[in-house]
């Protein structure tokens, strides 16, 4: 039998706070290549201005550890359990979110959490959203996410009929790209999940844009080819950088799959703007 | 790229008349900071003819929610909200004197045509670059709504922020335009 490995509250709030302040003010090298390699490429004027004052912008943030952007986001955390772990001295729920709230607070990061109807905010970002997944080992893996609200509200999921196939899927994605047109701040990385069930094709399309931008699927050779294939048509659109024009207006397409019901074929696409935040550590 | 135009607020008519879509322009005075919450306080009082707790006659109105600012600076990290959420409001703002917005996104048909009604403007800010525009911002307080938290409206005293007109008096639509011009689509 494997030894239990034991992991205060404290160590995980600590953790899932340093993620949050990190990964609002310090964008990631995978990011940066993405948006240098589109300035080199980009055919507009107003494009190239635009993915360059990208990486000005990152350049500022962190020299002066300022928010990226001023929506740092509804935080959303993914964590890999251990089986052999135990969490000691606390509640593990709370230790996230209190990592959260501590990020918010000391990093000065906008408090974006509200009541959904009377519109009140929460004061402190919290409540998290938080994904758990128990595997084996005995560390504890979080992946932080600052996820923006102008992006998430030009994704949806979907129930497509069983026949439409792959190409209606392709289509799907497109037409969701080409409808949220400037909106979600492109260039952009979209998330797709299909398969599943209606919640399960959701959370498949999150978890694909915590992979480093523009790393294709290796699971599916299927999925790396309509990731590549899908890219390509949402970039011949013409929406460009902020839907200035021009050809960067996704940096990657991400899929992630499992099988599904016989009835249905769910799609999620969950669109990510070009400040894709994400960080991640073990414990 | 052509230079850019400095404008200074407050906006007039003579100066939207002379914008086109596409102009890309550095906007310095005062404006003030509003989003969702405000537009439809803002609104319900512009409905029932009550007083207003900020003046809107020839304002420009940022869509924003600013960072909070760490000690010593002016404002933390700030820029655009995605626009079309004021849509339903951005016509009566114009009635009620409202006469440029800066935000992201598209308008709908509704708004662009309040916009050569009103012979007002839309101007894009850029989307994800707020430590950078943060700069431009020379002066911030909250004037209203201060229980909104990030969402209450500011006045901002604002030195060259970096715009691009989208929706001019003529009804032009650069978004419209600038996908038209480079797709590429069969």
């Amino acid at each position: 039998m494997n030894a239990i490995r034991e992991i205060p509250c404290e160590k995980i709030t600590d953790t899932v706070r340093d993620l949050f302040i990190k990964a609002s003010t310090d964008l990631g090298d995978d990011v940066l290549s993405a948006i240098q390699g589109a300035a080199q490429s980009e055919n507009t004027q107003l494009g190239t201005y635009s993915l360059e004052k990208i990486l000005e912008n990152a350049k500022v943030a962190k020299d002066q550890s300022l928010p990226l952007c001023q929506d740092t986001g509804l935080a959303v955390v993914f964590v890999e359990v251990g089986q052999d772990v135990h969490v000691t001295e606390g509640d593990f729920n709370e230790a996230i979110q209190e990592g959260v709230r501590r990020a918010y607070r000391d990093g000065f990061l906008r408090k974006s959490v509200c009541d959904p109807i009377t519109r009140a905010n929460t004061g402190d970002n919290t409540p998290a959203v938080i994904h758990i997944q128990i595997v084996p080992g005995n560390t504890i893996r979080i992946i932080a996410m600052p996820k923006g609200g102008g992006s998430e509200n030009m994704s949806s999921s979907v129930m497509l009929l069983p026949s439409a196939g792959l190409e209606g899927i392709r289509e799907h994605i497109v037409e969701m790209v080409k409808k949220a047109g400037p909106n979600p701040c492109p260039p952009t990385i979209v998330g797709v999940g299909i398969g599943g069930s209606i919640e399960k094709s959701a959370l498949l399309a999150k978890k694909a844009l915590t992979r480093r931008v523009g790393e294709p699927n290796r699971s599916d050779s299927r999925l790396s080819e309509l990731e590549r294939e899908t890219l390509a048509e949402i970039n011949a659109l013409g929406i460009g950088p902020q839907g200035y024009g021009g050809k960067t207006t996704a940096l990657g397409v991400h899929v992630e799959m499992m099988p599904c019901h016989i009835a249905s074929l769910p799609v999620t696409v969950n669109i990510q703007c070009h400040v894709a935040r994400h960080g991640e550590a073990v414990i | 790229m052509k230079e850019p135009q400095r404008i200074h607020t407050p906006l007039t008519e003579e100066i939207c008349e002379r914008l086109s879509a596409g102009d890309r322009v550095l906007l310095s005075g005062s404006i003030i900071t509003g989003r969702d919450t405000a537009h439809k306080r803002l609104a319900k009082l512009v409905t029932e003819g009550k007083d207003l707790p900020v003046k809107l006659d020839g304002e420009t109105i940022l869509y924003a929610a600013p960072t909070p600012p760490r000690p010593g600076r002016v404002i933390g990290s700030i820029g655009p909200t995605t626009s079309y959420r004021m849509d339903p409001f951005a016509p009566l703002m114009m009635e009620a004197g409202i006469r440029g917005m800066i935000g992201k996104g598209s308008r709908s048909a509704e708004v662009r045509d309040a916009i050569v009604r009103h012979k007002a403007v839309y101007f894009g800010a850029m989307g994800g670059i707020a430590a950078l525009m943060s700069e431009c911002v020379k002066k911030a307080e909250v004037v209203a709504y201060d229980d909104l938290g990030p969402e209450a409206i500011m006045r901002l005293e604002i030195e060259n922020f970096p715009l691009i007109v989208i929706n001019d008096t003529k009804g032009r639509d650069l978004y419209e335009n600038a996908t038209s011009r480079h797709s590429m689509a069969p």
